[in-house]
């Protein structure tokens, strides 16, 4: 894995300095089902290959971030605020 | 061929010529009663059991690389059934009894080592949760000594028992855990299981599950269609892309946890030690080497290594509790893709699909499991109903909140 992450705010940074939450999935909204929060909570694509997770910049900038990753070669693909533009929209 | 030590006498004076392999390299059948996802130790112990135990054998093992080459030769080695829920308590203690009676039962040499587990407490509220999980084995009929400062220091004289943040205020030993000899393991159980007639077919991958009016039928490899009653899936990391062959989507994760190993040293370490304010666990190897290890890398990975930051982490978490590790030169380091499932406990169940039985999610405690793992499933796909002490390893747990959530994290695979 590349051990330098491309922050958006802080530029290539170590990524002792990140914390990583796991999976960027979009969140149900509050009247969805209990199936949909289900889904959202315990079952996961678990692709071996490109993957979408939020780690926090916990020694930089302190922003969420959307760090695209290769779960296969460790490669960072992209990294961006989790507040620019939207998620790509894997769930129903 | 039995093993013995008359065997190894007679083959010896017979300058060792008419040794057999320890089982058959078959092509594959058109057709199982039983297909066995995976030649890892969970998969070779559910054959086995399943020959053994409950009669069942036309069954193959398909493994996709070698026996052994996954998490089963890559694992720190432990054994232990020091466990808190009422859930996972029995189950580990089964597999811990089934390793005490392992090397008679499958003739083979598996260094079964009983050296005791020592996990240290560094605070008085850590204490006091070893006390509590002491207390839950004992009631469950399962050994646990709470060692005071004094009685570890007299055990292991050399951990830093003073340190400034973390000093050691003793620990929960649980004397019949240790280590066994994990390719051992894998080996036995394969020669135990073909032996009773179950096919194992390395280099053969399932690429494909099919599937007629809703049951499986059998899967596509990369041997051809194999016809079968019942699919046992037992592939550990990659659990979720097997399960994916058949629509079927997991309470999964894949992480990679790496493992090192030392240089050979003197005799040094004579049990497992566990640190209690970090996730650093050690032992010494028969051959001399400190085989030890510590938290995942924190990101899903299917790459089987993992990388520097957690290598340092691991070796200063290392550091705080054996001073004298600095000097230790690491031969070695790797890592293993370990399922991680959402409450950090393992599934036992069969699924959704008719015919498709799934054994899986076994975080980074599945060697000590190995047994327990094997002869549940068996029973499962043997009898069509769970094994008693694995009732609690369901499927649909997390649907109905049943969660076993031993460390009490929640749905957050990374730190289980």
């Amino acid at each position: 894995m590349a051990s330098l992450v491309p922050c958006p705010n802080c530029g290539r940074r170590p990524k002792e300095e990140f914390t990583i939450k796991g999976a960027a999935l979009s969140r149900p909204g509050a009247d969805a089902d209990s199936e949909n929060w289900f889904d959202y909570v315990y079952l996961r694509d678990n692709p071996r290959g490109a993957y979408e997770e939020y780690w926090h910049h916990t020694s930089g900038c302190r922003r969420w971030l959307v760090v695209m990753r290769d779960t296969l070669t460790h490669e960072v693909a992209a990294c961006r605020d989790a507040t620019d533009g939207s998620r790509s929209e894997r769930r129903k | 061929m039995r093993y013995s030590a008359l065997s190894i006498l007679l083959n010896g004076l017979r300058g060792n010529r008419n040794w057999t392999p320890a089982w058959r390299q078959p092509d594959p059948k058109p057709h199982y009663d039983v297909i066995i996802v995976g030649g890892g130790g969970h998969g070779l112990a559910t054959a086995y059991y399943l020959a053994k135990e409950f009669g069942v054998t036309n069954v193959a093992v398909l493994e996709k690389n070698y026996v052994g080459s996954g998490n089963v030769g890559r694992n720190t080695t432990i054994i232990r059934s020091n466990y808190l829920l009422p859930g996972n308590n029995p189950f580990y203690e089964l597999s811990m009894q089934l390793w005490e009676g392992l090397e008679q039962d499958f003739n083979f040499n598996a260094m079964v080592s009983q050296r005791g587990v020592l996990n240290l407490y560094h605070s008085d509220a850590q204490r006091d949760a070893y006390t509590r999980r002491g207390n839950a084995m004992r009631l469950h009929g399962v050994d646990a000594e709470l060692l005071d400062r004094a009685a570890v220091r007299r055990m292991l004289p050399f951990l830093d028992f003073d340190n400034a943040r973390f000093p050691i205020q003793g620990g929960l030993l649980q004397r019949r855990g240790g280590t066994v000899r994990h390719d051992a393991v894998a080996w036995g159980y394969a020669r135990g299981a073909d032996s009773r007639g179950v096919d194992i077919i390395q280099n053969c991958e399932v690429t494909g599950i099919r599937r007629e009016d809703g049951r499986v039928t059998g899967v596509e490899t990369s041997r051809g269609f194999i016809g079968c009653g019942k699919l046992a899936l037992a592939a550990a990391g990659n659990s979720s892309k097997v399960a994916e062959l058949a629509g079927l989507r997991l309470p999964i994760e894949s992480h990679v946890l790496q493992a090192f190993v030392s240089e050979g040293l003197k005799p040094f370490i004579d049990g497992v030690v566990t640190f209690g304010a970090g996730h650093f666990y050690v032992s010494q190897s028969d051959k001399g080497g400190l085989v030890f290890g510590g938290d995942l890398d924190g990101y899903n990975s299917y790459a089987q290594r993992g990388n520097l930051a957690t290598v340092e982490h691991v070796a200063e978490a290392g550091k705080a509790m054996i001073p004298a590790l600095s000097r230790v030169r690491v031969l070695r380091s790797w890592g293993g893709i370990m399922d991680m499932s959402m409450d950090g406990s393992p599934i036992i169940d069969r699924t959704p699909i008719d015919n498709l039985y799934l054994n899986a999610g076994w975080c980074y405690g599945g060697f000590k499991a190995t047994p327990a793992s094997g002869f549940c499933f068996a029973h499962l796909l043997a009898r069509g109903a769970p094994q008693k002490t694995a009732a609690a390893f369901r499927l649909d747990r997390f649907e109905r909140g049943y969660l076993l959530d031993e460390k009490g994290q929640g749905a957050q695979p990374n730190l289980h």
